[in-house]
């Protein structure tokens, strides 16, 4: 059993959206809670919207949270301690083209985190950390004074990945990391995740809504709808027997990529669209595109609940 | 018989994009044929000419662009040769399009209602009353709740599902032959994916149209496809039914392409990746466009184009390793 790296209890984030003369609370995250162990890595996935962003960017206090602690290493993260607490957590950007500065060189995109904490004591150390970076995620030492330009889509996101790397963090959160690459690409970029773990120890908190991707990558998969976590598992285990409706319907529907196996799958088609995170359903926020709804669904809220093997689920009629 | 069956026909297409850095071989050499009643997939990366293949067909190319050499032909008249005029009548009539971004392509300042009555005023000969009333039906059909309501909405007042199921209604309002569905699902989430390429399934057999989908995502090809055809490079390299190039992939980057996709069967095992980065299309190699990417690639390969080989009577593959596994095989038969 690897230590725990990562706590996040009830976990709020809300959003004032002006409308006239009121002030609506847009509830982006409601009240998450999970845990990540050292070198492991948790995926999150859910529909646009669901607020899985957000909750990466909470974790790493880019918003300031509403409510609810973020706790690193047994230390809670503070306004006070941020600082000091991002030379251990890193961020890997979804877009590699506009999370990356055109106007800086690569050597200098990479050496940045290294000057803001202040890593190195000589120009020669700092190339030489900034070389090696690029040598851990496969790109030439002479590509350190290009510009950004001039790389190719996964070229540009392991560039992304060098930078989040320079400070050596014990857990990075991939916000759709992979999801603006080719599939070849994207299996590059992939397989050097899982190397980098291997080699570093990091933990990875996997955001993205391809499936696929996600069940490859993680050990544990966290479902989120509406700003909640609506179930929680070990991947093998979710992606066989799910037991949350939102998430049965969310396998049913990942198209796969054997046409044998496509023609005989039975599709859990939702009907309608997501509620708008404005007018948030009363009790379970999936109750209006779920088959088994009930007046209790209406009434109250599911908890997370444990139901055995370390799989937990949200919800009251499964 | 088998004439009046296939409604296009595009014969050794080559579209060019003329740019400032050089001429761009988008789209080099492509065939295919289209029947009634089929969905034709069109798979590839980005940039490998699949898009403009499309747009090629419905002759809405950027002015850069130009047909350097094939035919296109509908019913067996080559539509290169029509006037704008008759094209015109060709676009949303015989042939309609779906775009990959619901959220671009409607008229932002124009209520969903009139952009969809537009197009059926249009191309049919109902007037007045019969357009609105064709138009709602047309939203009923693709299962948009309370369409009389919907019709004074603008764009902007539906999410993006929404909005793609009424570019399908406006699509197939006017009853196409074909339709070009480029990427449809590609900007939507899971869930909603699933309710449109139901819809577009059950649309499908209801008005018997042929569909050509372009996508790069192989899950939704496998569920879609009669044939598929595999585009790298602005190339074909290789075509066939579905079942032959899911489980009897021929060309090596269609192999590696199945090889690089995560599956559930596969959870704990690496991913094999195609190496390398995607070509430059402004300095195509000389031979094999997936030469440079290639494991298997031998000196032929970069020195020559290959051509399309039977494989069998559902599949034809261009690469130079059929060429050689054959030559052996007829070696040891001797």
């Amino acid at each position: 059993m690897s230590e725990e790296l990562l706590r996040v209890e009830h976990l709020k984030q809300y959003f004032p959206i002006r409308s006239g003369f009121k002030t609506l609370q847009l509830k982006a995250v409601d009240d998450v809670s999970f845990t990540i162990n050292a070198g492991e890595t948790l995926g999150l996935v859910g529909e646009s919207g669901c607020g899985k962003t957000t909750v990466g960017r909470s974790v790493l206090r880019l918003y300031k949270p509403t409510g609810g602690k973020v706790i690193f290493d047994g230390t809670e993260v503070t306004d006070r301690n941020i600082k000091g607490m991002r030379r251990r957590m890193q961020m890997v950007f979804q877009d590699p083209y506009s999370s990356l500065d055109p106007r800086m060189k690569v050597e200098n995109i990479i050496g940045e985190p290294l000057d803001v904490h202040g890593l190195y004591s000589s120009k020669e150390e700092r190339r030489e950390k900034v070389l090696k970076l690029m040598e851990l995620v496969g790109l030439n030492a002479e590509h350190a004074t290009r510009y950004v330009h001039e790389f190719s889509g996964g070229q540009r996101q392991r560039i992304g990945i060098a930078r989040a790397l320079a400070v050596d963090p014990s857990f990075i959160v991939c916000d759709e990391a992979v999801s603006a690459l080719d599939v070849s690409i994207q299996a590059q970029v992939i397989n050097m995740f899982e190397d980098l773990q291997k080699q570093l120890g990091v933990a990875y908190l996997f955001i993205a809504h391809d499936l696929l991707v996600v069940q490859h990558i993680s050990k544990r998969i966290a479902v989120m709808y509406l700003g909640h976590i609506v179930e929680v598992a070990d991947s093998y285990e979710l992606m066989s027997s799910p037991i949350h409706p939102y998430t049965e319907s969310l396998l049913s529907a990942v198209p796969i990529p054997d046409p044998k196996t496509a023609r005989n799958m039975k599709r859990i088609v939702l009907e309608g669209d997501v509620p708008s995170p404005l007018k948030m359903p009363s009790g379970c926020p999936f109750r209006t595109r779920c088959r088994y709804c009930t007046e209790r669904c209406a009434a109250e809220t599911p908890e997370l609940t444990d139901r055995g093997n370390g799989h937990f689920c949200a919800c009251w009629e499964k | 018989m088998a004439d009046e069956q296939r409604l296009l026909s595009v014969q050794h297409l080559c579209t060019s994009f003329f740019t400032d850095n050089g001429e761009v071989h988008a789209v080099n050499d492509v065939s295919f044929d289209l029947d009634k009643g089929k969905i034709l997939g069109i798979v590839g990366e980005s940039g490998s000419g699949k898009s403009v293949t499309a747009y090629t067909v419905m002759q809405i190319l950027a002015d850069t662009a130009k047909v350097r050499s094939g035919h296109i032909f509908f019913r067996g008249e080559d539509l290169l040769t029509w006037p704008e005029r008759k094209m015109r009548a060709f676009r949303g009539k015989r042939c309609s399009i779906i775009f990959q971004d619901p959220m671009t392509s409607l008229n932002p300042v124009f209520t969903i209602g009139y952009q969809l009555c537009e197009a059926i005023r249009l191309h049919t000969d109902r007037k007045g009353d019969e357009v609105k009333a064709r138009a709602i039906e047309m939203l009923r059909l693709v299962g948009i709740n309370d369409p009389d309501k919907r019709l004074k909405q603008y764009p902007f007042e539906h999410s993006g599902g929404m909005r793609q199921r009424v570019m399908i209604a406006m699509a197939l309002a006017c009853e196409p032959d074909i339709l070009i569905a480029d990427e449809p699902t590609t900007a939507l989430d899971v869930t909603i994916q699933a309710q449109i390429l139901e819809l577009m399934q059950d649309l499908q057999k209801q008005l018997g149209m042929a569909i050509i989908l372009v996508t790069h995502d192989l899950g939704v090809i496998a569920e879609m496809c009669d044939e598929i055809i595999v585009l790298y490079g602005g190339r074909v390299c290789e075509r066939g039914t579905a079942d032959e190039i899911f489980y009897n992939p021929c060309h090596e980057y269609t192999k590696g392409l199945l090889r690089s996709i995560p599956s559930v069967s596969t959870m704990y095992e690496r991913l094999v990746p195609i190496s390398g980065t995607p070509i430059n299309m402004l300095n195509l190699p000389k031979g094999c466009a997936f030469c440079t990417r290639c494991d298997e690639a031998m000196q032929i390969c970069i020195e020559s184009v290959p051509d399309e080989l039977v494989i069998n009577e559902n599949h034809k593959a261009a690469c130079w390793c059929n060429v050689r596994d054959r030559k052996a095989k007829e070696a040891s038969a001797e």
